[in-house]
């Protein structure tokens, strides 16, 4: 019977009161947004009169949960980086060099003098005068491996030696390799974050997809261009002996040393030797500043590995130019006057004020451990966003309007009841949606908006199986109830698979797509709720009043 | 007086014109398919790789001038169109530029972009970016996948879902529909060359679901009726289920159309082919509950064996929820 007991009762009014509570704030969004932004801000920075003002804009005790605005709704940018985790092989290959060589060298009656060959980046190869002696070369560089320190890497070696005649090989094993992977990728995450921190932009999403991509979203900066001069730049700042200098970018460096271009000086080419003295690692302080001449420089620190080694250098070469390299270029290559052991020193280059800012800051923040690609980037201005949201509001106002009146005319009495439920349910879905801390996007509005088409489907199933118990001569009560209890199946049925769709768009959906799976999942059990319980409560209760002889649905 | 979209009792035979309405339907599905292959769909970067440039001026946009600036730049593929919308004012003039994906490139260099805003500046002063957008061969490519994964999965979840609360008579019948209502969405697609990205994937989901939708809930009627009327023939319980939730139909087609072509007319062109499909899928997913499920379901038959009304029949076991 149409008994619905007091405690049910109470807590369908208190999930809607619930669920429009947290959706409240949405509706004062940039008043929200700036108290929210200012009680972190003096979390960090500590308290300032506009700051608490700012604060005290939205009550404390009100909830402040806002829907998250996409980037197409906010603008800003997206990137899609692909981590080329094989760099980092090289330079696992090359650190190991000297170990391998004192390892021969200790067996050198059998194997004879060794000489590195160049090769592979991502091999080590190791010639051997003796090539008889290769079995003892091999034993002797085995004993190197280390059992590699990963969860499914156990019971594998870091290394795989092998022989090729009279070459010896080197290389990292798959798990090995695999584990490395790995670290690349959280230790580009990491630098990222603490690049895009730097310029202070709000709330980035920063976060690994698949293998071994990254994916960047910031919103309110103005390009992806900007972006990815900020996170593309790998800032690898390597301090290298010079061999020479050439005009000819085709002349054969020699041995274990490379060609590397000016940076500033068109045409010009310096040859260095190919294993750094030091590198960026053992910065632990870089900031822009101006020289005695007043032109940009920047300053940094080593810390007191580099400082030893960059001091041991020095001593060793005065008179000798070393160059300064930063991401395979040369940014300048100044000769040694005097030992530099306070481990400090700077780096001058022709910058602009600019560049000599945003270099401080990469060099701050680390070096990428290996090089970016970008597979997708996207721009999307705020004009257009604040378009997108206003467009969206209107359609939704008309589209709720228009629904309303057309229920009220098709149902009369319960059409209201139902339309009660329809703008509750809406509240609804923008209370869970901030609840959940959910995305907003284009693609979202259209999916609120398809849901106040379809939520009142349900109410739509259930008057109109009213109507045909009311035909068989039952009594009003009795047709409303029996009407709730022969649709529910069929409500059940055709919104489940409504929601099995849209937790598939959710599972393989990316970005825009995915926020449309969820209003659309969130919309589907809202307007099942209002459905079943709170057009149900709002017909009881009127039937409780007024308890009609007759109804007409 | 109430507003009546169906008479209150119907009694249309909705299957007096099975084979016309069925040889239709079959039809256009193979029309659908040639047009898929004779045009092939329209597809935007999201699925084919390459940059979109939406451009923004106070000045009317001017196709031909906007091609003989960004020629010099060799850039390949490039298509212009001009975008309209009813909330553009005169002062608002968009365009959207489309670059196909640079060779050896996985997303285009700043560069590039830089050229192509600096030649269009060049034309009109007063033009601005408010968006661009760059996707990878690569990304493009696992889209695609991840598209058709999408679409192929939530129809065989529905298949299942539908075998253990129905028959399997039933799941056939609802993906009939299902895959008749895609098909046709993707062959206007592709005669109308309309942009066919990451979005309308979404849309075409959607329309899976409110197809599905529709068809349940006849199909629910259909499940009671039959254990009601064990006398009727299968073609008249699918008749009278029909019939009987009609005007449930209609309704529930109508506000959903309500809200969406409201949202086509002002909900500004970004999300204008989404919308679209939708409106298409809404239209389609209808018709092709009634007339394509079910009669698919009268094709195929139904077991009668309803002795035990509540779980004696095989593949009902799930049946009969009562929340």
């Amino acid at each position: 019977m149409l008994q619905i007991p007091f405690w049910k009762r109470l807590m369908i009014v208190g999930a809607c009161l619930l669920g429009l509570a947290l959706a409240l704030p949405n509706l004062f969004y940039v008043r929200v947004e700036g108290h929210n932004d200012a009680i972190k801000e003096i979390e960090q920075a500590g308290s300032t009169p506009v700051l608490e003002a700012q604060k005290g804009a939205w009550p404390a005790w009100m909830p402040s949960g806002l829907v998250n605005l996409g980037l197409d709704l906010r603008g800003g940018a997206h990137l899609l980086a692909e981590v080329q985790v094989e760099d980092v092989y090289a330079d696992r290959i090359d650190a190991m060099w000297p170990d391998v060589r004192d390892a021969l060298r200790e067996v050198r009656a059998e194997v004879g003098t060794i000489r590195r060959q160049d090769s592979d980046p991502a091999e080590l190869r190791v010639r051997i005068s003796q090539p008889e002696g290769m079995a003892v070369a091999l034993q002797a560089v085995r004993e190197l491996a280390r059992p590699v320190a990963s969860l499914t890497g156990v019971g594998q070696n870091d290394i795989v030696v092998s022989g090729d005649s009279a070459d010896l090989i080197v290389r990292l094993s798959e798990a090995e390799a695999q584990a490395t992977d790995d670290r690349t990728i959280q230790q580009s995450l990491e630098i990222i974050r603490r690049r895009v921190d730097e310029v202070g932009t709000r709330e980035p999403t920063i976060q690994r997809q698949g293998e071994d991509r990254i994916l960047i979203q910031v919103p309110g900066i103005g390009s992806a261009a900007e972006l990815k001069a900020l996170i593309g730049t790998t800032a690898r700042l390597t301090f290298h002996p010079v061999v020479g200098r050439s005009s000819n970018p085709d002349q054969a460096p020699g041995a274990r040393n490379e060609i590397l271009p000016s940076l500033d000086e068109e045409g010009v080419f310096y040859i260095v030797e190919q294993t750094p003295v030091v590198s960026g690692e053992d910065l632990v302080d870089a900031q822009p500043a101006f020289d005695q001449n007043g032109q940009p420089v920047v300053t940094f620190r080593f810390n007191a590995t580099g400082a030893r080694k960059f001091g041991d250098y020095t001593v060793e070469n005065i008179g000798s130019p070393f160059a300064i390299v930063l991401d395979d270029e040369v940014v300048s290559a100044p000769v040694i006057r005097d030992a530099i052991r306070g481990g400090s020193g700077q780096i001058s280059g022709g910058f602009t004020v600019e560049e000599s800012n945003q270099l401080a800051i990469l060099l701050r923040a680390g070096a990428l451990p290996a090089e970016l690609t970008f597979l997708e980037e996207r721009t999307i201005g705020p004009e257009l966003g604040a378009d997108s949201i206003e467009a969206g509001k209107i359609a939704c106002i008309v589209a709720g309007i228009a629904v309303l009146v057309f229920m009220g005319l098709s149902y009369g009495l319960f059409g209201l009841f139902a339309n009660v439920a329809l703008i509750i349910n809406v509240g609804l879905i923008f209370g869970l949606l901030s609840m959940i801390g959910a995305t907003l996007t284009l693609p979202g509005i259209a999916g609120i908006v398809l849901t106040i088409g379809m939520a009142v489907d349900a109410n739509v199933l259930v008057f109109e199986r009213i109507r045909e118990e009311l035909k068989s001569a039952k009594g009003p009560a009795r047709a409303i109830d029996l009407g709730y209890e022969k649709a529910l199946s069929a409500i059940i049925d055709a919104n489940i698979t409504t929601l099995i769709t849209a937790v598939i768009l959710f599972m393989l959906g990316s970005g825009p797509v995915r926020g449309f799976a969820v209003t659309l999942g969130v919309g589907i059990i809202t307007s099942v709720f209002t459905a079943i319980f709170v057009t149900r409560l709002l017909i009881v209760w009127w039937m409780e009043r007024r308890r009609p002889k007759q109804i007409e649905v | 007086m109430r507003l009546k979209l169906v008479p209150t009792e119907t009694s249309y035979d909705f299957f007096s014109l099975s084979r016309v309405t069925f040889g239709l339907s079959g039809l256009l599905v193979v029309l659908s398919i040639v047009a898929f292959f004779i045009f092939g769909l329209n597809f935007g970067i999201d699925f084919r790789g390459g940059t979109t440039i939406r451009t923004e001026s106070t000045q009317s946009v001017d196709v031909g001038t906007y091609r003989d600036a960004l020629t010099p730049l060799n850039l390949g593929d490039v298509s212009i169109t001009e975008v309209f919308d009813a909330t553009f004012g005169p002062d608002k003039n968009v365009a959207q530029i489309r670059i196909q994906a640079q060779d050896g490139q996985e997303a285009i260099t700043p560069q590039t972009i830089l050229a192509v805003q600096g030649a269009l500046v060049a034309v009109d002063p007063a033009i601005t970016f408010p968006s661009v957008e760059s996707v990878g061969p690569k990304v493009s490519g696992e889209l695609v996948q991840t598209a058709v994964l999408a679409v192929v999965l939530a129809i065989g979840a529905v298949l299942i879902y539908i075998w253990l609360r129905f028959e399997w008579q039933f799941a056939l019948g609802a993906v009939a529909a299902l895959v008749h209502d895609v098909a046709l969405t993707i062959g206007l697609f592709a005669a109308f060359q309309i942009k066919f990205d990451l979005a309308i994937i979404a849309a075409l989901l959607t329309i899976v679901g409110y197809s599905l939708n529709d068809t349940v809930v006849v199909f629910d009627r259909v499940r009671e009726n039959l254990r009601r009327f064990k006398k009727l023939t299968l073609r008249e319980v699918l008749n009278l289920s029909i019939n009987e939730t009609l005007s449930r139909t209609v309704m529930t087609s109508v506000t959903t159309l309500i809200a969406l072509i409201s949202l086509i007319v002002l909900g500004g062109d970004v999300i204008r082919g989404f919308v679209f499909a939708m409106i298409l899928g809404v239209v389609i997913g209808t018709y092709s509950s009634v007339f394509v499920a079910s009669n698919i379901l009268l094709m195929l038959g139904v077991k009668r064996d309803w002795s035990k009304p509540d779980n004696g029949a095989a593949g009902t076991q799930f049946g009969n929820v009562d929340a």
